[in-house]
């Protein structure tokens, strides 16, 4: 890998460079109820608004790649027959400017199961191929448990990654486009000095990880704890609301639906993001539910996440972000589900 | 030197969106409430390289209703030449239903794994459906008759709720003609039926208990499809009996929105009923929670 160092002004001509195409980043967006600043992506114009020192975003950087509602074709009805028209979008390049390791982590799993298979997305194939990623190091938040699931840094999916070390930025290059653009900034090779600095904030960060998530054998002890009590006891207060998904970065379930426009002269079909907890998830027609009560479908999220996936790709669908768990409106975690079904029974909170 | 656009070289729009346009040739109606659509691929070409084996299932598309998976019911010979067997129970079904020939639709597929039919080639094959169960059982029954001389003893038990609910009775006494023994049973006698009225598991413990086929018994594979309740019991007497896990097979259904592995929507815990099956051995079956 190629690492540089540039001085920490220098990043308003990145930004420039960069916005000749769409920009998107993490800017304020309200406050919570505790006081907290809320961030989520959002189109960037001015690199003030851009706030690299943000927490956690409300929702991923998923949405402009896996957008929630997706037109996937429309239809021409006609007399006899019909005629389709696929458009699988992506012309418009975009650069997503600070995103964590977790999330760019979360789009490379992504990859793994949309684009890596048989069958590739190819409405998210066509935006992956026209998106430029700068990561951005982050301090963990007491909800981040990435360090657990092995999504803390990055190696690859990005284009560069910066790491502010003081009044400098030291940048990991990951593309030749990103050392192409690179070229017209004031870089120097980064000396013993920085490499030194580099670590210190590595060992920095890994201190202010508080919450913990023990995954080995976790596979086996999903398994061996499929009857266990404690699926109950979550999926009782479970609200089956679907936030969860929502803001997870790496849920990808869909439905299908397909809408008949008002003259009855063309239709559209969406795709649009759901929700393994959601009532009619696994329902099929004639009306059996494979998963009729909260807990089992509470369940399969976590056996979809830390179970079958694991399976399938060796590692679980899961980078630790914490969104999940700060946003249940039940306050339902992922450490504390997962640790409950090692222990076998639920801390009264 | 900066670059105009951050764009690699960008995503070939043309790729295939993996569906053909296809025509409902036929519609016959079995029985009160399931069809059999005649369904032909337009393109001359996709057609002949429509291939699929026996056991696969495709999307189903009518434009501005839905779109929804079905077994494919006809023999893999006739490639892209396709029956489906529907039955008019939700919104799609239902309005499959009133379609008659000429209409036009939109086929995916083939998805999903396949009855081996090739590797039972030379054994006893012993196909078992409860009610549904009998369409996707059509296509490997047809691979099996239409190759019957390299098969072993080829039997079918088809267990129903009533003798009107029978589907493909016109082609039983053809399957018999093949040296085929088929046996049928139904829940409920109706006025005019003189088979056996029980369960499947009566049959096939009849078919069990006879000496001849316990000496096969390794050598016998097990088609299974049919309402969740009857794998287990028949599945069951089944391995009792000494047949392989390996050599029984049976096809699971969930709710599907791709049949490509993306949706989740028939996620097993692990495993995708539209990549991994539908059609599961039952080894792989007892690995995997409340599968059946």
């Amino acid at each position: 890998m190629i690492f540089k160092v540039f001085a920490a002004q220098e990043l308003g001509r990145l930004f420039e460079l960069l916005a000749v195409n769409m920009i998107v980043g993490p800017v304020k967006k309200g406050g919570a109820a505790d006081g907290r600043v809320l961030y989520d992506f959002a189109p960037v114009y001015d690199l003030a608004d851009l706030c690299l020192d943000f927490d956690q975003t409300i929702h991923s950087a998923k949405k402009y790649l896996l957008p929630y509602v997706e037109e996937t074709c429309s239809f021409k009805l006609e007399e006899v027959g019909w005629e389709k028209e696929v458009d699988y979008g992506g012309n418009q390049p975009l650069v997503l400017f600070g995103l964590h390791a977790c999330d760019i982590n979360a789009l490379n799993k992504l990859d793994k199961v949309l684009l890596a298979q048989p069958y590739p997305n190819q409405f998210y194939g066509a935006k992956r191929a026209g998106i430029f990623i700068v990561g951005h190091s982050c301090q963990p938040t007491p909800a981040c448990f990435c360090h657990a699931m092995g999504t803390d840094s990055v190696l690859h999916g990005c284009d560069l990654f910066l790491t502010p070390l003081g009044d400098d930025y030291f940048v990991e290059i990951m593309s030749s486009r990103a050392f192409h653009i690179l070229e017209n900034l004031n870089l120097r090779e980064p000396g013993r000095d920085d490499h030194r600095r580099f670590q210190g904030v590595v060992e920095q960060r890994k201190s202010l990880f508080t919450a913990e998530v023990d995954t080995s054998d976790l596979t086996k002890i999903l398994d061996m704890e499929f009857d266990s009590a404690v699926w109950a006891q979550w999926g009782d207060r479970c609200l089956s609301c679907g936030t969860c998904a929502q803001v997870c970065p790496t849920c990808y379930c869909y439905g299908v639906e397909e809408v008949v426009a008002m003259d009855m002269k063309g239709a559209d079909k969406f795709r649009q993001l759901y929700s393994c907890n959601l009532l009619d998830f696994a329902q099929v027609a004639g009306g059996h539910n494979f998963r009729p009560e909260s807990r089992s479908r509470l369940k399969y999220r976590y056996y979809h996440k830390h179970r079958g996936f694991v399976e399938a790709f060796e590692e679980a669908l899961c980078v630790g972000c914490g969104r999940c768990g700060t946003n249940c409106l039940a306050d339902i975690t992922v450490p504390e589900v997962i640790a409950s079904v090692r222990r076998g029974e639920v801390d009264d909170v | 030197m900066s670059k105009p656009s951050c764009s690699k070289n960008g995503w070939p729009q043309g790729l295939d969106d993996y569906s053909h346009r296809a025509e409902i040739t036929n519609v016959y109606a079995l029985t009160a409430t399931e069809k059999l659509y005649q369904i032909q691929i337009i393109d001359p070409v996709a057609r002949r390289n429509f291939l699929f084996r026996a056991g696969q299932f495709v999307m189903l598309e009518v434009p501005g209703i839905g779109e929804a998976p079905f077994s494919i019911s006809s023999s893999p010979s006739r490639r892209g030449d396709i029956e489906l067997c529907i039955r008019a129970v939700g919104t799609m079904t239902n309005f499959l239903g009133r379609l008659e020939r000429g209409v036009m639709v939109g086929i995916s597929g083939p998805f999903g794994t396949c009855f081996p039919v090739e590797d039972m080639v030379g054994e006893d094959v012993l196909l078992l459906a409860g009610g549904l169960g009998i369409v996707p059982l059509r296509a490997p029954i047809m691979t099996v008759l239409e190759n019957r001389s390299r098969y072993g003893r080829v039997d079918i038990i088809y267990g129903a709720r009533r003798p009107s609910e029978l589907l493909f009775g016109y082609q039983h006494a053809m399957w018999r003609q093949f040296d085929v023994g088929l046996e049928v049973i139904v829940d409920e006698g109706e006025e005019g039926w003189q088979g056996p009225v029980g369960l499947i598991t009566d049959i096939l413990g009849q078919r069990l208990g006879q000496g001849e086929r316990c000496q096969f018994v390794d050598k016998t594979n097990a088609i299974v499809c049919g309402p969740p309740v009857m794998f287990k019991y028949v599945c069951d007497m089944l391995i009792k009996a000494g047949l392989p896990m390996e050599k029984i097979f049976v096809s699971l259904e969930r709710r599907m929105h791709c049949g490509q592995g993306k949706c989740c929507r028939c996620n097993i815990g692990s495993t995708y009923t539209c990549v991994d099956g539908p059609v599961f051995d039952y080894w792989s079956v007892l690995n995997l929670k409340e599968a059946i």
